[in-house]
């Protein structure tokens, strides 16, 4: 094929550089009516831009989100026990910076944007000693990457097991245990803040995938009684809001059950996440399930394998690909929705921001601070819902290799 | 018929029948395949050819009749049929790799999981398919980025991983450009002299002439004609088959 190479054309495709001026011109600039409407948008953007960092600089009082900082990050959290959650935090960032140390590729852009991240609020003007912590973690990232490109194989296992370990030890770490003097017990309904925003989240993404993909495998089923009550369950959750489910959990539940047997809240809260969550996972995968071929599944019974792991090899690795968008856009509606928990008295991200707008301290403020700390608080939100998007388009372009 | 010449037939079918809703695709196909023997299924479309060899792996299930591939009788149980399909290769019109896997992976999932080949086993047996179909060289690659005929020539290595005694080909040049159908019906002509069983449904004569034993024509769900390719080119005996040979010759 190469031997009778014709003379190629070695003309190249019209130049498209332009510099800046030209680019105005052409684009906001061509007519009298377009110079009209840049001019007058031009100055509406402006004077937006000068109102709001005018009372940004000014007026505003941002007082009440340093000084309120530990709260808005763990609730009531005894503050002397603090460090159980600093600790957490810790383990976190060090699992982040060992996974992208050994396996790399997309977990070292997540381990870098949260060392990024850290060390911007580092240089905030938070207390000294919240500043300390911070860059504490941000060196923790670095030394766990450090050891972890350093000898890949033998942090290998010992990264997966902490990962799968970690879940445990947190839990553990933050309850802790009655009557044990170094690491007493504090009740689950004085988690709250950013903690429980994201204990809510990790919990209700990690325990509605595999539900979420189950129900999505029974709905096409061929036997009537499990595709019957993956249809029913799906069409009920999905025809309920989500404060529903929450209330169910927890006025409704405690009436059905003996007097004498006592759910945890916070279980009762995740449960309620997770069950409502799967059901629209369900619909998610289903449509990728439905996007694969026949031809697949036949080539793979040819194959002579069975069901089981014509579905597990063949058929989910491809559709739980084609609906990645749909799932991360679930997963970030699912974040922001944790906020809906406030209404049954746990106290997350958004609880304790009404907490904190409501102190004594600030009912000298002319106008309250209620603007400061919910700019702060959907500040933090946005920032979460980012990176997940980011996320998801790098997993995306790194899966897309060599699929057309 | 005596013991001997039983166990010579490897894909035995009886009066077998299917109906499509009230589209009786297949109408009473009685036909055996001897060991080794190379079979070419011809016809009009719609006559139920295809239909008719993925009843031989149950891709498609038959409703009345009986079907017996290498001792093993087709029924509903699961077991036989997988059996059945461990001992028989197919190739499709549309290819059917795997896109999610590279070519190596497209080669070795079937034998690692369902013949439970150590990887190291699987790769190099792999490898050495892949260099009888000519194209090693591609192992590492998508099937997305390789040529239709390099698909298709991937998707025979496939099947022929598992060590199959039938291999059972559905039309495998009709997706593919004028210049790829002869790299793979190379690789098929050189199958063709081993001893493996081949059933092969396809519409390329020439193919039929040179590697057949025997030629089966397709019509309207039933077996209309058979015989060697000498015969079926020179001396066909029935209308259908004179009409349908002058229409594509």
């Amino acid at each position: 094929m190469s031997s009778t190479e014709l003379p190629v054309s070695r003309l190249k495709p019209p130049g498209s550089s332009v510099n800046a001026l030209d680019w105005l011109r052409r684009n906001l600039f061509n007519g009298w009516l377009n110079s009209l409407i840049t001019v007058l948008l031009g100055a509406l953007v402006i004077w937006l831009l000068y109102q709001v960092l005018g009372w940004a600089f000014t007026t505003a009082v941002w007082t009440p989100i340093p000084t309120n900082l530990q709260i808005l990050m763990t609730g009531r959290y005894p503050s002397e026990q603090v460090w159980r959650v600093q600790i957490c935090l810790a383990l976190l960032l060090l699992l982040f910076g060992l996974s992208a140390g050994v396996w790399g590729g997309i977990l070292r852009s997540i381990a870098s944007g949260l060392a990024a991240g850290a060390l911007l609020l580092a240089i905030m003007p938070f207390t000294l000693q919240t500043r300390l912590v911070l860059a504490g973690l941000v060196l923790l990232v670095g030394a766990g990457f450090i050891v972890g490109s350093r000898s890949r194989h033998h942090m290998r296992r010992l990264t997966i097991a902490l990962w799968f370990a970690s879940p445990a030890i947190m839990v553990v770490l933050l309850r802790g245990f009655v009557g044990v003097p170094g690491l007493p017990y504090v009740d689950t309904g004085l988690w709250g803040g950013l903690l429980l925003t994201i204990l809510l989240a990790v919990v209700g993404i990690i325990a509605s995938f595999p539900l979420g993909v189950l129900l999505a495998l029974g709905r096409r089923s061929k036997l009537p009684v499990v595709k019957g009550f993956c249809v029913g369950y799906i069409e009920l959750i999905r025809g309920v809001p989500l404060i529903t489910v929450l209330f169910m959990a927890m006025i409704m539940l405690p009436l059905f059950l003996p007097a004498n047997v006592r759910v945890d809240n916070l279980i009762r809260v995740l449960v309620a996440i997770t069950l409502f969550s799967a059901a629209y996972l369900a619909e998610n995968v289903r449509g990728g399930l439905q996007s694969i071929p026949n031809g697949q599944v036949e080539a793979a019974r040819a194959l002579g394998l069975n069901v089981f792991q014509t579905t597990l090899l063949i058929v989910l690795p491809q559709a739980l690909r084609a609906v990645i968008p749909a799932l991360v856009g679930q997963f970030i509606s699912l974040f922001k929705d944790t906020s809906l928990v406030a209404i049954v008295g746990l106290a997350e991200l958004l609880g304790i921001a009404d907490i904190v707008i409501e102190q004594p301290a600030w009912l000298t403020v002319p106008h309250g601070v209620h603007r400061e700390v919910l700019l702060f608080v959907g500040l933090v939100y946005w920032i979460f819902c980012f990176s997940f998007a980011q996320i998801s388009r790098h997993l995306e372009t790194r899966l897309g290799v060599g699929t057309r | 018929m005596t013991a001997q010449q039983a166990s010579d037939d490897i894909i035995i079918c009886r009066d077998v029948h299917k109906w499509y809703g009230d589209f009786h695709v297949l109408n009473g196909i009685t036909a055996t395949v001897r060991r080794g023997e190379v079979v070419v299924v011809f016809g009009p479309s719609g006559s139920g050819k295809s239909t008719f060899i993925r009843t031989i792996n149950r891709l498609e299930e038959h409703q009345r009749g009986q079907i017996i591939v290498d001792g093993i009788e087709m029924t509903n149980d699961l077991r036989n049929i997988e059996a059945i399909r461990r001992e028989t290769g197919m190739v499709f019109q549309q290819f059917n790799l795997f896109p999610h896997l590279t070519v190596l992976q497209n080669i070795t999932l079937a034998p690692m999981w369902v013949r439970k080949r150590t990887r190291k086993e699987a790769e190099a047996t792999a490898f050495q398919l892949l260099e009888r179909v000519g194209i090693q060289e591609q192992a590492l690659k998508y099937p997305g980025q390789l040529s239709g005929g390099q698909q298709q020539r991937v998707a025979i290595a496939r099947a022929l991983a598992m060590q199959p005694r039938i291999m059972l080909f559905d039309e495998p040049t009709s997706a593919l450009d004028p210049e790829m159908i002869k790299e793979v019906l190379e690789v098929m002509k050189d199958l063709a002299r081993s001893d493996i069983t081949l059933v092969v449904v396809t519409h390329e004569m020439s193919f039929a002439r040179e590697v057949a034993d025997r030629m089966l024509f397709f019509d309207k769900g039933q077996i209309v004609e058979q015989g060697s390719p000498e015969h079926i080119f020179t001396n066909p005996q029935h209308d259908r088959t004179k009409l349908f040979l002058s229409q594509i010759l």
